[in-house]
């Protein structure tokens, strides 16, 4: 039977049945438990039961250009609890948006604003791509730049846009850098080269734009000789382990968390300052909920002497989203404006319900996000936010001289 | 007439004389000093003389295709007025009719151009500009070689000034009948009362949590009226509720770029910044020395803005 | 209607600015492009009056900079010609020398509308778009936010900007040409493998022509980057001294009464 939206609605639906993971939402039972589940789901035309309903009964129109198309940020519970195992997050929801934009709908004016300056500086932040390094500058510890001096090492770490570029976290990236120096880690960054891995594009449809960077990226990581990827980014984490094998760009990568872990017993001894603080982890969506990957981050948190590790209601599989996920960065005006909820307002109070003084992340969106979060909702000065790599560095006395 | 004559394009905004037309006089004023000419205004349509006194000679040019705006007979009347009087220079202001009179008259006379000008001067014969322009990254030395030569002066270029000129008078006709051109101007538009669009004020009164409480809003209100501009905020404000979003500064909201941005409470958090940062001029006030928006700004002061805003509008009000 | 729009490449501000050795110029060397601003609004004008109305857009740009990037994303959005002009100067010529050879170029398009932006940023002698009125003998009028096609065939009504967001329609007889601050909408979004595809399959037209050089009216004796931006100037003092003195400020700026 053809689709109501004649060739457009079958090169989707055709696109739909040849996904790369999970199965193709057409095995839907319409149970439900996907809208259930998604926290922006209620303020949604198209939650995700509605948004595979009419898909899959080719009523497009109606679906790529409502503003809930723009709503979903990526944080994997509905795909999560799919009892068919439909790949929502990862396929569905992409898909659906290069539809859109392919057919000239427009997607929200800051993700726009994002896309164009991930294509044309290689950086979410529209930063000079020159000044890449500036998180280097001064440090303590050596950084070797691989684009300009390549040597085999054992790992390649992509430094990241957030940390690279952005005041409040390229303090953690230097202290990654004296950690792994510590740790006697051979590593190397790529500099100026080093660009966006392009997670958030490719989760919110910017299929070419995605693409372009894989190319981009290949070549660089082709040029390098190093064991694995190391990445501060679960997000860029995803997108290495997952999509960039898709065009045959297959890499090992670790996020931090899980790189750390295998140097535990190293770590034991030089956590030589006790962290006094009552400590909760918000696990990310993308290291969190989508790879299960749950145990490092307390692991390295319960390293550290007077760290008190608790837990929110709301962990692991169940943790609740900060909304930044896949580009929602970039869409907290849209969502608002749509009636969505403020995820990260939400869950700096769960935190805070706890009876914690530190919520520990290990995502670079989330310092911000939450940060923010905690100045709104009045918890600021009783509620610290900190990445694991904060914490750990206090304690290993590598830690920034000023952190507040 | 004298060839040294410097002649000013005097615009108007709801029937008076716009301030930048003084800032101009007073540019003009300087330059014929240096060179031994007049100051001519030349007024078209419904100027009011009585405000001109800063020029030596007022020509007020009238024709009804005057009275509102058309390129085409604006830039005759102008062309007329400067082929009779021969000056040294001709200064017109980076407006909306600037744009279009000043380099539209240079192309006709073939006539030097310089646009952005900050500061203008004459040194022996030469006619030199400062001009800015790569956004403000850059500045220029330049030198217009023929006359006249015609200045686009930046706003703030000079500042007015209480010196008055002889004040002369002379009203004029065209020599023949202006003819509309193709380019016809129809009607005026005048904005929708809706909400602001912040995007498109030359003046914002941006406040963050500084401002404490929904009631305080309405103390920037006044003072935004009393500027002429609008209220805008950071995150923390739209949040409460306190604004709609479409007032929201940053990056999830939207980035501006008004001549003048005061930052009200605002500590100036990254997020903020992107959205404000390339403002012609901020001005910030924190109760916090350390707040970073005071890294932006130009000009900053620590105080509470509960009670510096109503100080701000009674200052403006005393005018 | 035949829609032709001129692009034009400007160095990109978030790289510092350099300047070139001779003093009298920017360094573009280490430079990187974007397209113009105001150009680009023209572009998404042009096509919103196509896809309003018909006809088609021809983009003229000068072989400059990274130009051939902004080509391909003008083509994804739906331009249907594109004309390149061969030009191989260190920096973009000054706006007469630059508005006759686009004249050259535009002349045998047989253009109705020619849309340019209203300001480029590196701009001295500026105004293109009224030169390039002038050079094509064209009527002319600027700071257009908005254009509609008319009522009468063969014209359109354009919205020309003035200060507190008022407007003045005009009414304009084609061919004529305007100068562009925004378009009705902001420049659209194009995905980036519709650029990829047109990178393979969009076709450049090459235009050689030739401007006779004249001696430039407006020398550049010098550059210089403008006084560094310090820490902000802190006012001291009671509430009332501050105010005053903000409004001082603000009155030197031309900012109040």
């Amino acid at each position: 039977m053809a689709p109501p939206n004649g060739d457009k609605g079958t090169a989707l639906l055709e696109k739909l049945s040849r996904i790369d993971s999970g199965k193709p939402p057409f095995g839907c039972m319409q149970c439900g438990l996907c809208a259930a589940t998604c926290p922006l789901g209620p303020a949604m035309e198209y939650p995700p039961r509605k948004l595979i309903l009419q898909t899959i009964a080719g009523n497009l129109d109606k679906v790529l250009t409502s503003p809930s198309l723009w709503m979903c940020v990526a944080c994997y519970a509905c795909s999560k609890r799919c009892p068919r195992g439909i790949e929502l997050t990862e396929e569905l929801w992409p898909a659906l948006r290069d539809a859109a934009m392919q057919e000239g709908h427009q997607p929200p004016a800051e993700l726009q604003e994002t896309f164009q300056n991930v294509f044309k500086y290689g950086n979410v932040l529209g930063k000079s791509p020159r000044q890449r390094l500036q998180w280097a500058k001064d440090l303590d510890v050596r950084v070797l730049d691989l684009s300009k001096d390549p040597k085999p090492v054992d790992v390649l770490w992509l430094v990241g846009c957030y940390p690279s570029y952005y005041p409040r976290n390229q303090g953690v990236a230097r202290s990654f850098a004296r950690i792994m120096t510590e740790l006697g880690v051979s590593w190397g960054i790529l500099g100026t080269k080093e660009k966006a891995v392009g997670e958030c594009d490719r989760m919110f449809g910017e299929e070419g734009l995605f693409e372009t960077l894989v190319e981009q990226n290949r070549q660089l990581f082709d040029e390098q000789d190093f064991g694995k990827i190391v990445v501060l980014d679960p997000h860029a984490f995803r997108a290495l382990q997952s999509f960039y094998p898709r065009f045959g760009a297959w890499y090992p990568v670790q996020h931090y968390t899980q790189f750390l872990e295998e140097y535990i017993e190293q770590l034991k001894p030089l956590m030589v300052k006790p962290v006094e603080a009552v400590v909760t982890y918000h696990d990310n969506c993308c290291v969190g909920r989508r790879c299960e990957c749950y145990d490092p981050p307390r692991e390295l948190l319960k390293l550290i002497p007077g760290v008190k590790l608790v837990e929110m209601s709301r962990n692991r599989d169940d943790s609740l989203c900060c909304g930044g996920g896949g580009g929602g960065m970039w869409l907290d005006a849209h969502i608002v404006a749509n009636g969505g909820r403020r995820l990260s307002d939400e869950r700096v109070q769960q935190a805070a319900d706890t009876g914690a003084d530190t919520l520990a992340v290990s995502c670079p969106y989330e310092l911000s996000r939450f940060e923010d979060a905690a100045k709104v909702t009045g918890l600021e000065g009783k509620l610290k936010v900190r990445d694991i790599i904060e914490l750990m560095a206090e304690s290993m006395d590598l830690g920034e001289r000023s952190i507040a | 007439m004298s060839a040294q004559d410097v002649l000013v394009l005097v615009e108007t905004r709801g029937g008076a004389v716009a301030d930048a037309t003084f800032e101009l006089l007073a540019a003009a004023r300087e330059l014929a000093k240096a060179s031994g000419g007049e100051v001519l205004a030349v007024a078209l349509g419904a100027a009011r003389a009585e405000e001109l006194k800063a020029a030596d000679r007022i020509i007020a040019v009238d024709d009804p295709l005057l009275a509102d705006y058309s390129p085409e007979p604006f830039v005759a009347a102008v062309r007329e007025v400067v082929a009779a009087e021969q000056p040294r220079a001709v200064l017109v202001g980076s407006t909306s009719i600037g744009w279009d009179v000043g380099p539209l008259l240079a192309a006709r006379l073939n006539a030097p151009l310089a646009t952005g000008c900050q500061s203008v001067r004459l040194e022996g014969n030469d006619l030199l500009a400062t001009t800015s322009f790569c956004g403000g990254k850059m500045t220029a030395e330049c030198s217009l070689k023929g006359a006249p030569a015609i200045l686009m002066m930046l706003p703030g270029c000079c500042r007015p000034s209480e010196e008055t000129g002889k004040g002369a008078v002379e009203q004029r006709k065209p020599s023949a009948p202006l003819a509309a051109g193709a380019v016809a101007f129809q009607e005026w538009i005048y904005p929708e009362a809706g909400d602001v669009d912040i995007t498109q004020q030359n003046v914002l009164v941006a406040v963050g949590r500084g401002i404490q409480q929904q009631d305080n809003v309405e103390l920037a209100e006044e003072l935004a009226q009393s500027l002429g501009g609008a209220v805008a905020a950071s995150r923390p404000v739209i949040d409460q509720g306190w604004l709609p979003s479409t007032r929201q500064v940053g990056k999830s909201g939207m980035t501006v770029k008004p001549k003048c941005f005061l930052a009200l409470g605002i500590s100036g958090a990254p997020e903020h910044v992107e959205g404000m940062k390339n403002s012609e001029l901020i001005v910030a006030v924190n109760t916090d020395p350390n707040a970073p928006i005071f890294d932006v700004a130009h000009y900053g002061a620590v105080a509470d803005i509960v009670d510096l805003i109503p100080a701000l509008t009674e200052s403006l009000q005393k005018r | 209607m035949n829609i032709v729009v001129v692009v034009r490449q400007v160095p990109d501000l978030i790289e510092p600015l350099e300047i070139a050795s001779s003093g009298d110029a920017l360094d573009l060397d280490a430079a990187s492009f974007i397209i113009n601003e105001s150009d680009d609004h023209a572009l998404e004008q042009a096509l919103l009056l196509k896809e309003a109305g018909g006809g088609g857009v021809t983009v003229v740009a000068l072989d400059f900079g990274d130009v051939d990037n902004s080509l391909y994303a003008a083509a994804a959005k739906g331009a249907d010609r594109i004309v390149k002009i061969a030009f191989d100067g260190d920096v973009p010529p000054p706006a007469r020398e630059s508005a006759a050879l686009y004249a050259e170029a535009i002349k045998p398009l047989g253009a109705d509308l020619v849309l340019v932006g209203v300001q480029a940023h590196d701009e001295l002698d500026g105004g293109l778009s009224p030169f390039l009125a002038a050079a094509l003998g064209m009527p002319y009028v600027g700071v257009i936010r908005g254009v509609k096609a008319g009522d009468a065939p063969g014209s359109v009504v354009a919205c020309k900007e003035f200060p507190g967001a008022v407007m003045a329609r005009m009414n304009v007889k084609l061919p004529a040409l305007l100068g562009i601050l925004g378009a009705d909408q902001p420049p659209r979004y194009v995905p980036v493998s519709r650029i990829r595809g047109a990178m393979k399959t969009a076709q450049f037209e090459e235009s050689a022509v030739a401007a006779a050089v004249a001696e430039p009216l407006l020398k550049v004796g010098g550059l210089s980057p403008p006084a560094p931006a310090a820490r902000a100037e802190m006012l001291a003092g009671s509430e009332e001294e501050i105010a005053g003195r903000i409004v001082e400020i603000l009155a030197e700026k031309g900012l109040v009464k």
